[in-house]
């Protein structure tokens, strides 16, 4: 879960680094207000989406009247598929020098990575492209953690200066953060010394981990949800796994690798699967309502059932299925490839109650289901 | 990370719905069940075992190489570390939804105590006519028979897809090697590889990948020195940018987890890459030549 700058930062004053001044507004009257309080300030949408400045996103105001004007102009903005419907007002602060800092789960090394460079303000994967030897990298043992002297010790040798203890400092507290929150990435682009000699963070991104914020109560509700559709919310309220996509064809699948594999094989196929939808896992139980969840999608013409059994058994999926259909009587073409633990139970009750045989792969049952939707009248 | 006929094997949570379920199953197919562990029923009898506390008292009471972790996100952890400091020198990790920075934590410890994890997120290991440790339908000797194909697989459902064709095809499984759909892994594709190159009795390795993370990616610069043939097919071409596929690990963020990405990695390290699951016998056939 993606969190806005707004509700990143007071985490990281939390763990004591420093950040600037300012305040929320969702009105350009409230903008002026919060800059009344600080002076010269600079204005920020508020978006779970990088790139906000080329995007005209990022505003600075000399006076109150200035910071309502661009409030004005940025609230109601879209960027990147985002409506902005808040600013982040904050004081302007006197940029020396601009570094990278951030910790991410690293899955080459299994465990968090440390990132650091002097060259701040840019994407880190241009700094690792173009400047690698002001790029810092250290792994670390979750169970030791990443201590002050480790911080000192990464960034030596980059020309810091006096400032070099300040930066190690909010290095080590941004690891203690990073931990404390569930962090996959918590990232300050830039960390800023100012001319008086402050470490300061000047923006901050931070994704929490998804499989964490059950333990993450009090911090996780300023997290934002992702947007989902209408079908997305509904699938997620009872617990299913599905994702809108643009074509005919619906698909229902257990287990992520096999809902990708059918999605594929039908644009294989030359057709263009309607949504992910996967009930693996516990939610094998669930066939009846997430096949209830498909046919409420007018645009499906047809539908491929493709069941492989490890955990999730097919018998119990193929009954789930066949009371939907029982119930709601589809007027729609469905094909159904059905393999693994429960196969013969599943294709024994497919034969007695709706009279119908999977077809011998998931490539047939997918192809069948691509030239079915060209001529569904559904 | 392959399971063997000989590992004792401790089952974690081995009273629950599931843990019963697939302790019955592993025991029938042969898998040597030794023990299984919940906190509060010690010195009972479940599945025909011996109930213990914790791991350790397992390895003193009973002794085991192999632990199956059976249980909720929130309580693998510890266990975890309990089957790591008892001596467990394998981890089966079967439940999805740990906490990565949990993940973490037992993944360093088990590095530390040179235990190897399988998962989380997975399906478990097959070694068909030996064992099995997890939930794959290894008694379904329609997917499951002993032969000289190793197998990887990140996702159970489509691994057992895979192992159903290569039996169809007239092959069978020297092991399968489920390793996890999570974005964090205790075995990477690359380990998993290096396991099935030096197992006895694997002529070829089919590897099923997805988009998401680069382990693909440096798993092909082994394949590149391997002898042995590899096939792979890799899940999400389909898939939109920046959303999770179901698994957490299934994720494209921008060019980085392509599946454009490991498809020209894996080719250029000379490994069959396949459009569909159907055509993985006819590729081993063309790379095998028998």
């Amino acid at each position: 879960m993606n969190f806005e700058e707004h509700a990143a930062k007071p985490l990281l004053a939390r763990h004591g680094i420093a950040v600037p001044k300012g305040g929320l507004a969702r009105t350009p009257v409230e903008a002026a207000a919060v800059a009344e309080g600080i002076g010269a300030v600079v204005v920020k949408a508020q978006v779970p989406t990088g790139k906000r400045g080329k995007a005209g996103g990022i505003k600075l105001a000399a006076t109150p009247d200035e910071a309502r004007t661009h409030a004005r102009a940025i609230i109601g903005m879209e960027i990147a598929g985002h409506k902005v419907e808040k600013v982040l007002v904050e004081e302007q602060m006197p940029i020396e020098r601009e570094l990278y800092a951030a910790v991410v789960n690293d899955p080459s090394s299994k465990g968090p990575l440390v990132m650091f460079s002097t060259e701040g303000g840019m994407d880190i994967e241009e700094v690792a492209a173009t400047a690698p030897d002001k790029l810092r990298l250290q792994p670390v043992d979750t169970r030791r953690g990443f201590s002050h002297t480790d911080a000192e010790t990464l960034v030596q040798g980059l020309a810091l200066g006096a400032d070099e203890g300040k930066v190690a400092d909010a290095l080590a507290r941004l690891y203690e953060a990073y931990a404390a929150f569930d962090a996959e990435l918590l990232e300050i682009n830039p960390l800023i010394v100012t001319g008086d000699g402050r470490v300061v963070a000047l923006d901050c991104k931070f994704v929490m981990d998804d499989c964490a914020i059950v333990r993450q109560p009090k911090v996780a509700p300023a997290g934002t949800p992702e947007t989902l559709t209408g079908l997305e919310a509904r699938a997620k309220a009872a617990g299913l796994k599905y994702i809108d996509l643009d074509g005919a064809v619906g698909v229902l699948a257990n287990g992520a690798g096999l809902t990708m594999t059918t999605m594929d094989m039908i644009r294989h196929h030359g057709g263009r699967p309607a949504n992910f939808l996967e009930i693996g896992g516990e939610a094998y139980t669930q066939a009846k309502p997430a096949l209830e969840l498909l046919l409420a999608n007018p645009r499906i013409k047809s539908l491929v059932i493709n069941f492989c059994g490890a955990f999730a058994r097919t018998d119990v999926m193929t009954r789930g299925v066949i009371e939907a259909i029982e119930a709601l009587k589809p007027g729609l073409p469905i094909f159904f490839s059905v393999h693994g633990t429960g196969d013969e139970e599943a294709i024994r009750v497919l034969k007695d109650r709706l009279g119908v045989t999977p077809l011998a792969t998931m490539d047939d049952a997918c192809k069948a289901a691509v030239e079915a939707a060209k001529i569904s009248r559904r | 990370m392959i399971v063997r006929g000989t590992d004792r094997v401790l089952v974690m949570g081995i009273t629950g719905k599931q843990g019963t379920f697939w302790t019955g199953r592993m025991q029938a197919y042969g898998t040597r069940v030794v023990g299984g562990t919940h906190p509060n029923k010690a010195g009972t009898m479940h599945c025909g075992v011996p109930v213990f506390a914790t791991a350790r008292d397992a390895m003193k009471g009973a002794g085991f190489d192999v632990a199956v972790l059976f249980l909720p996100p929130l309580m693998v952890k510890e266990a975890a570390v309990d089957a790591i400091e008892a001596g467990a020198k394998r981890l089966v990790v079967l439940t999805e939804h740990i906490p990565v920075q949990d993940v973490m934590y037992f993944v360093a410890a088990a590095r530390e105590r040179g235990a190897c994890i399988l998962g989380p997120n997975t399906a478990g290991a097959v070694t068909p006519g030996e064992c099995f440790a997890g939930f794959m339908p290894a008694f379904n000797e329609r997917i499951f028979r002993k032969g000289s194909i190793g197998v990887i697989s990140r996702s159970g459902s489509l691994g057992v897809l895979f192992c159903l064709n290569v039996v169809q095809a007239g092959y069978g499984e020297s092991a399968f090697v489920g390793i996890g759909g999570d974005p964090i892994i205790g075995t990477t594709t690359r380990e998993a590889l290096v396991a099935l190159d030096t197992f006895p009795g694997t002529e070829a390795v089919v590897m099923v990948g997805e988009i998401g993370g680069s382990m693909e990616e440096e798993a092909a610069d082994y394949a590149r020195t391997m002898a042995k043939p590899v096939v792979a097919f890799i899940a999400g071409g389909a898939a939109p940018e920046g959303r999770k596929m179901g698994h957490a690990g299934a994720i494209v963020m921008g060019d980085k987890g392509s599946y454009a990405s490991k498809r020209s990695a894996l080719e250029a390290a000379g490994v069959t890459v396949l459009d569909t699951p159907s055509d993985v016998g006819a590729a081993l056939r063309a790379r095998l030549g028998h």
